[in-house]
């Protein structure tokens, strides 16, 4: 299934701005009987505005998780990695022809350990898609338990789904195997993780990776 | 730390000629680390590819992160799926810290630190 442009490019908050929404126009009279549009800003907003808001809806994890361990008498906070420079390349391939790999922090049960997977001392890895169990091991990673599950590993590891794309002839093909990666605080550590799945992916020859975290 | 490390790996991967998209539901965290294209799901963490059990929702979002993939012109795009969770409770929920707990979580963070000071006592 391709995606209409039009039903996105409206909700790009980044540099692609593209979409011209719709004004309501009204006509002023001016001198000489000239007829111009005037765009009504100010009655567009108050008609689209589903509700109204005095903080930003989305939350901030940076924030939040520095008071909640602040509270719990961790002073230091955690520095979190922000770069300036931001590697891009620009996407060149017709879909329909790329090979897309996925990439998860979720983990492969197990069964010999007592909590079903080590919350220490994990290796990033590869594992065949056609070999996805039905569940995955996530109760070690720090996501909303009261709100939600993960017992639907297609809520974060989306290999059912691509690979309906990949059926329907949308995307090339999905990659015969997906990529886990360890939840590092060390950014040395997920340096050299990142190293091995790229290395993965160059003899895969992935196209598009799809990075899915928790 | 999920979206900090699949930001590195993005942004490692994205060196080395790939194109990345992290689908996720903590924008600050990506977009602090910087990742070439983002679709934000204003989800509760865990769910990034949509509701449990919801196909149709999850078909979508992929379908929409790999069309971001593709069509982004620059670094730092950031889309966000139209999905909405249909409730707002679990925002103020989520790492709660108010007057009613407080003391168990400073009480829980003492026994934290007193089992690592154990621990790393062991040599």
């Amino acid at each position: 299934m391709r995606i209409a442009a039009s039903r996105w490019t409206h909700l790009i908050t980044g540099p692609l701005v593209r979409a011209e929404p719709q004004y309501r126009t009204s006509v002023v009279r001016r001198s000489g009987s000239q007829r111009r549009p005037l765009r009504n800003y100010r009655c567009l907003m108050a008609a689209r505005a589903d509700r109204q808001v005095s903080h930003r809806s989305f939350i901030s994890y940076i924030d939040k998780s520095r008071e909640y361990y602040s509270a719990s008498g961790f002073d230091q906070p955690y520095c979190w990695a922000a770069f300036d420079e931001v590697p891009f390349s620009p996407h060149t391939k017709p879909l329909a022809e790329c090979n897309v790999a996925v990439v998860t922090t979720s983990f492969l049960h197990h069964h010999d350990s007592a909590h079903g997977a080590p919350a220490t001392g994990k290796q990033v890895y590869a594992h065949p898609v056609a070999d996805v169990p039905d569940s995955m091991f996530t109760s070690d990673l720090s996501w909303d338990k009261q709100a939600t599950h993960t017992d639907d590993t297609e809520s974060f590891l989306p290999i059912e789904a691509l690979q309906q794309l990949a059926d329907n002839g949308t995307i090339g093909s999905l990659n015969h195997r997906f990529f886990g990666v360890p939840t590092e605080y060390s950014q040395r550590k997920t340096g050299l993780d990142a190293d091995q799945i790229a290395t993965w992916c160059a003899q895969d020859g992935v196209d598009i990776a799809l990075l899915v975290p928790l | 730390m999920c979206h900090q490390t699949v930001s590195l790996v993005s942004r490692h991967l994205e060196s080395q000629g790939i194109t990345t998209i992290v689908v996720g539901s903590a924008r600050d965290i990506v977009e602090e680390c910087g990742v070439a294209r983002m679709l934000f799901v204003d989800f509760p963490l865990g769910n990034p590819c949509g509701k449990p059990g919801d196909r149709d929702m999850q078909q979508s979002i992929v379908s929409l992160a790999l069309g971001v993939a593709t069509t982004a012109i620059a670094p730092r795009t950031t889309v966000q799926a139209p999905e909405q969770w249909g409730s707002d409770d679990w925002r103020a929920a989520f790492m709660r810290v108010d007057d009613s707990n407080i003391d168990a979580l400073r009480a829980a963070g003492d026994k934290r630190r007193a089992a690592q000071a154990a621990g790393s006592g062991k040599g």
